[in-house]
Parts: C-alpha cells; structure tokens; sequence
C-alpha cells in the first residue's frame, strides 16, 4: 500500500507564512537618527511591539552639530523578518538611514567589557596570565580582586568570561556591539 | 504685520494655513488658551464632539471621504487617553490626521499632575509620527511638518502634545513653506525597469486579475481613474479589498466583488487560480489571504505600495514597486500603451469563461422571506433607493458592515467608510458626523448594529447640534451578530454574552436626543419606511427589526484557503472549523 511507504506529512499551520521557514540569522543594523528625545524609545518599542528580538543596541550621538546618533543594533530572525526590520525601522520619521552591515559584507565589530574578578593566591596570578593573554588591562584592583578592562569581538569578550568564571569571577558589564564597515565608503 | 503671537494663536493660525475649515475637539484645562484663540476667529469651523473618541473617528469620516487632513483638539489626560482607539483605527487605515493635545505646563511634566499622562509616550505606537512641544520656538515648525507627515507616503496620524505654558508663551509665527523634510522623504515613482517587468508579465498573463486596497483611495480620485484606464486597457478582471471598494466602479463588467473573508466566490477562487496578481494599493492582510501557506500557490504577485514594509510582509512578492499608486498606474499605462502588445485573447477568454461559471454560483444570494426582514434585503433596499443620490456610506463593525460591503455597490471612491483594519465598533455614527461635515448637502448613511450603535451614541447629541442630517441605518438583530455567528461556528452554538440584553427603544431614543425615530420590521413597509428616513431632513434613527440568526456568508472559515469557501447553501456551518482554525481571530 502507497500510504504505508509514503511517510506521513507533517501537518501544515495555517497561520505560519511559508516566509517562516528559513534558517534563524543574526545580523548587525547600523541606524542613524535624529539625536531627538524619544527616538530610543520609537526604536526598542517598534522591537518590542512586533516581536523581533534585540540582541545587543548601542547608542551614542556620533555627529553633534547636526545632533545624528547612530544606533547599532544585533538582531536575529528569518531573511524576511530582517529585511522587514530594516523597512520598519525607515518608516520611523526621525530615521536617516539604516543599513544591515551582515548583508553588506565586511565589517569591524567591537565591544567593551569590564570584568570584576576576586581570588588569592593562584587565582588570582592565573587570572593576571589569562588577562595578558587577550591583552586586558587592569583599570582598578585590590588586595583581593581585579577588574579587568578587554575590548574586542564579541566571542573573544565571552571566551574570557568563560575563562575567568571558575577563577573568581564576581561580575560583567558589557557595552553592546558597536560595528562600522570596512571600506572607504559611509553606510 | 506682527508675527509675534503666543502658542495658541499660533495654533490656530497654523490651522487656518493649512486650509482647515472643520475642527472636532472637546475642550479642557489644559486647552483653554487655544480655545480662547478658536473663540476670536470665524474660518476655523470647530465641532463640539461628546467624547474624544468620536472626534477622532469624525476627523477619520471628515479625511476618508474629502481626501483632506482631519483634525481633532483635545484637552491632556483624559482627553488624549480617548481618542486612541480612534488614532489607532486611522494607523491601521491609513488615515490622515492630525491630533492637538493639551498637555500640563512643561514644568509639572513628570510630576503627576493633574489630568497628566504621558501622551507621547502612549501614542508612540499608535501614530506615525508624534511630537510633544517643549518650546515656543520650534511650535510653528512643528505643527506645519505634522500635516506633511500625516498626508505624505503612507498617510497616518500624527499627534503634537503642546504643554500649556508653551501655548501662552510668545514666538515669532512662521508660515508654511516647501517642506523638504530632512528624514522623511517618501518615493513617488516606480522604478523604471521594474515597470518594464511589470508590463511584461501583465501581457505574458493568462490568467490575471487584480487585487486592489485602500492605498488606491488614498493616492487620491486620479488613482481610481488611473485604475479604471489600466482595467480597461487589459481587460483584466478586478477584485477589492474592504477599504478600496469604490476605487473601481461595482457596476464595471470586470468587477468581481469584493475578496476575503466575506468576499465574493468568483473573487476568491480567481485569486486562488490566476497566474498573475497585481496588487496595488493593498497590504495582503490576514481577512484577505485566509490560510497563507495556500494563499494563490500558483502566481507570480506583483506588488504596488507606498510604504516598503508592506512588500513582502506577509506574502512572498515576485515583483515589489515602490511608489505611489497613481504614479505607478500612470507609469504601467504609458508603458503598456508604448508595447504595442495584448495578452493572449484566447487564454483570457478562457479565464472569464471560468470566472463566468464561478459567478453563476451567486455566492451572495440568500433566502428571501416576505414575514421578516432579511438584512441583505434591507441593504439592498437601502441601495436601490439611495443609489441615484449622492451617498456616503459609513458603518460600524460586524455583520451589518459585511453585508453592506456585500450588497451595497460603490460607483466612486471615497463614498465608504469603514473601520477595515482595527474593526472599532463604534466607528460610524462619528464618522457620520465627519462625512456630512465635508458634504453638507450629500446623504449620509451609517448603517450600523444595534450593539455597535451604542458604543459611540452620545455623538447624536452632536449631530443634532449642528443641524446634521445622517441616518443610522440599525439593521437589529439583537446579537453581536458577527460574535454570535462565530460562536455558532467554533463555539457550539453557547452564545456567551452576545444577546443585546436590555435594549434601549431606538425610536424613543432618537426622539429624547431630538432625532426622528422610524421602526420597521416589515418586509413589505421597508420601502416606504426608507423613503420617509432619506426624504426627512433631520437626522433619522432607523431601527430595522432584521432576521436575528442569519449569517453573514459566503465566508473563508479561519484557518481555510479561498477556494474552501463557505456557501450560502451549506447546510451545517458548525464543525467546519478544525482546532488550528480556532486559534485565529
């Protein structure tokens, strides 16, 4: 019988778009906006009204005279869902420009971490190894911890956080990707 | 002659400059002072709505049916707090507005002061755009650039929140000029070469149709004309969406109905079939595309928009324009004209020959019955005996507004209104209000529900008022007949709490707010009973005592493809829902 060799399908959702089927991305948007109260606000809440998902947002005015911010935001979804973030995101009036740095090629991406780290002993001499070894510096430290200052791509930054856990890590803060394109040219 | 004026006057100079002759508002604390410029002025026409929501939807009646910017003014907090619903339907439709709210002094921002809310925060989601004025200074801008921005790209509203100090304070007024906005700069034309593509596929098509929305209404009557010549042109078969009825003329020979949910059978199933869509205007929304994964699985889509967010959104899309809808049609006509060519005569015979057997189908025939009035019947009454007048058509939301999409026939645009996106019972008797304010001598009919009616019915105060003679066409079923007709079919047939309990007496009703009250429930007195409401001067309450069980049909059950419709003739409704269906709204 056809209906014994033919495995059953899989039954089709009638409210999933055949859009959603492709394979989760994460891309980096860059935004330039006006530098005008409120203009964060529009941004997280257009994320947070049509569920896309932030995974890192950075802003900081970029431009002074001519009050530009640029915010850079890491964000995951379809290839659908995030070329309608980026339309969603140019409906915004106080929007320059946004451009998705994933699907434009090449870029630098950078973030900051401080790490609190505490121990004695050899903790805390293989904390000061590991922390030369990615090249972070000590920005503050104390008879019994050290904070460690470390700017590079985000894996680096977590691997050292990883590293630093089983050696008295007491806590992280982190500034969220800030990524520009490689190249002469602006986004 | 003196520029210098303080915020309120420069409100209402701003207003008068921007060529707005009706204002709906309700005043407040937190307005007095512009107000008090409106008292010492004759251009401006201001109308005493009885709740902000009603003002907002009556500015949304005044846009949708003369094209131009509707205004509202109201107080801070609980004024502000009103009119969401109405901001939010006129986002969702696409409706211009532009929405003046008091706010306290910039001083007690913050401070929970009263009658305070953060309006700017609040509507930050139900705009397109909003404002709230910290200084004199950037006041005259600021109220010039919300009318660009709620009447350019895709229309929306905007709301400026003026804090009262500002509007007491003095500043140097400044006119409108060019706005050559530094962010907001929407494209009109369509790509050249994706217009080529575009004519390519509409003359290699064998079995095409259209698919047009709201946004062909809202480019303006060039659209619709446009839209006519590009019909013609191909002889192409055309359906519409709910908000762009009108755009073609009902009575055209290539007209289908209306598609969607409640849409026609030979719209559907042509959408289902055809090889090319050409969707101008229109944003494939859940009501129009039923179960997307079988939405038309064999068709290249072509489609038109303003906003680019909307290409794609939903729907897979061959071939996105971006561009305003009359720009687009005047460029797809020029270069249709210019091949030379026509699509294959035999295919498209052949297509009409199927669209002909799927009309045969009378999707939207119904029982007649000479004992109770059928409420298709009542809108087709409604119809013949107001189609020679210049009418406007409002309606709330529900049943009533299916079947009068269904079986009330549009010749132009901008004769309909409707709450298509958000579906806010309360919508009609409002913007009733609005479309009999831009058309003094049109007849304006709100056909409504008896539930729907008494969402919003203080605004008969306001009707009375000013002497406005709309009729509230209430075909009375005495249910939320759309809730009921659903529960009937997920539900069980347990109508949980939608029996209009404690009905007022619509006649007596009308009779305490000044209105004439007519009743009917009479199949053979409806005639007469309509003559007497469209002949009366007055504004008419009209309770249409209609068939309480009818469904509203043909339907695309949730969760179903346009060509699983249910039929008038279908016998049993209920269970034809499975449990994935359900989950929808």
């Amino acid at each position: 019988m056809n209906a014994l060799t033919t495995p059953p399908a899989a039954p089709l959702s009638p409210y999933s778009s055949a859009l959603g089927k492709e394979n989760i991305e994460t891309h980096t948007l860059s935004v330039l906006v006006d530098n005008e109260p409120g203009v964060l606000a529009r941004v997280v809440g257009l994320f947070s009204g049509r569920g896309y998902n932030i995974e890192s947002l950075t802003v900081a005015e970029v431009a002074q005279s001519e009050h530009l911010s640029r915010i850079t935001i890491v964000t995951s979804g379809t290839p659908v869902a995030i070329e309608q973030i980026g339309h969603q995101l140019e409906r915004l009036v106080p929007i320059h420009k946004v451009t998705d740095l994933t699907l434009q090629g090449g870029s630098v991406q950078r973030e900051l971490a401080m790490i609190k780290v505490a121990g004695k002993g050899a903790d805390r001499e293989e904390a000061l190894r590991l922390a030369d070894a990615f090249r972070a510096r000590v920005v503050d430290a104390s008879i019994e911890s050290f904070v460690f200052e470390l700017t590079g791509a985000v894996d680096k930054i977590n691997q050292f956080v990883e590293l630093m856990r089983p050696i008295g890590l007491v806590e992280v803060s982190r500034t969220g990707v800030a990524a520009i394109s490689r190249g002469p040219q602006p986004m | 002659m003196s520029n210098l004026m303080n915020g309120a006057e420069m409100v209402v100079r701003a207003l008068q400059d921007q060529g707005v002759k009706t204002l709906f508002g309700y005043p407040g604390g937190a307005v007095l002072p512009i107000y008090d410029a409106l008292f010492q002025q004759d251009q401006i026409h201001h109308i005493l709505v009885r709740h902000e929501q009603g003002a907002a939807h009556a500015a949304e009646g005044y846009a949708r049916s003369s094209g131009k910017v509707g205004v509202l003014l109201v107080t801070s907090g609980p004024g502000a707090t009103n009119t969401i619903t109405g901001l939010t339907d006129a986002l969702m439709d696409s409706i211009p507005l532009v929405c003046i709210t008091g706010q306290v002094p910039t001083h007690l921002i913050g401070s929970d002061a009263f009658q305070e809310c953060d309006t700017v925060g609040i509507t930050r989601h139900c705009t397109k755009h909003n404002y709230l004025v910290r200084t004199i200074e950037d006041l005259p801008r600021i109220l010039h650039e919300a009318f660009y921005v709620a009447q350019n790209g895709r229309p929306g509203p905007v709301v400026i929140d003026i804090p009262k100090d500002v509007q007491f304070a003095v500043g140097a007024y400044v006119g409108p000029a060019k706005i050559e906005h530094k962010t907001y700069k929407p494209k009109l034309d369509g790509d050249a070469g994706k217009i080529e593509q575009a004519v390519a596929l509409l003359l290699a098509a064998r079995r095409p149709v259209f698919y047009t929305g709201g946004g062909v209404v809202n480019s303006g009557p060039e659209a619709s004309r446009l839209l006519r010549e590009l019909v013609d042109l191909t002889g192409f078969p055309i359906t519409s969406t709910l908000m762009g009825l009108g755009a073609y003329p009902a009575s055209g020979e290539k007209w289908l109905g209306m598609l969607g949910m409640h849409g026609t059978f030979e719209a559907n199933n042509a959408m289902h079939d055809c090889d090319l869509m050409i969707a101008i205007g229109a944003r494939f929304d859940d009501r129009i595309t039923g179960r997307l994964d079988a939405f038309s699985p064999g068709s290249k889509k072509i489609h038109v928009d303003i906003d680019p967010s909307s290409i794609n959104k939903n729907v897979k899309i061959d071939l996105g324009i971006i561009g305003d809808c009359a720009h687009v049609l005047r460029q797809m006509i020029d270069v249709y004209r210019a091949r030379k060519a026509a699509p294959d005569a035999a295919a498209l015979s052949n297509w009409w020959a199927q669209i002909n057997r799927w009309r045969a189908r009378k999707s939207l025939a119904f029982k007649a019955s000479s004992s109770v009035i059928k409420p298709q019947y009542a809108v087709q009454r409604l119809y013949e005996l107001t189609r020679a007048r210049k009418t406007y058509i409002t309606t709330e939301v529900g049943q009533h507004q299916m079947w009068a999409a269904q079986h009330y026939h549009f010749e132009e645009p901008n004769r309909w209104m409707t709450s298509g996106g958000l579906g806010t019972m309360g919508y009609g008797l409002p913007a009733a209000i609005g479309a009999q304010l831009a058309h003094p001598d049109a007849l304006v009919v709100d056909i409504a529900g008896e539930a729907s009616i008494l969402m919003n019915i203080q605004e008969l105060s306001t009707a009375i008022q000013y002497d406005l003679p709309v009729k509230i066409f209430i075909l009375n079923n005495e249910y939320m007949g759309m809730v009921r007709q659903w529960q009937e079919l997920l539900h069980g047939g347990r109508y949980s709490h939608s029996y209009s309990e404690a009905l007022p007496d619509f006649v007596k009703l009308a009779e305490a707010y000044g209105a004439m009250g007519i009743r009917c429930s009479d199949p053979a007195d409806l005639d007469a009973a309509i003559l007497d409401m469209i002949d009366s001067p007055r504004t008419v309450v009209f309770d249409c005592i209609v068939d309480k069980m009818e469904n509203c049909l043909p339907m695309i059950p949730s969760g179903k493809a346009h060509n699983e419709m249910l039929m008038p003739d279908d016998d049993d409704i209920a269970g034809v829902i499975d449990s994935a269906g359900k989950m929808l709204v």
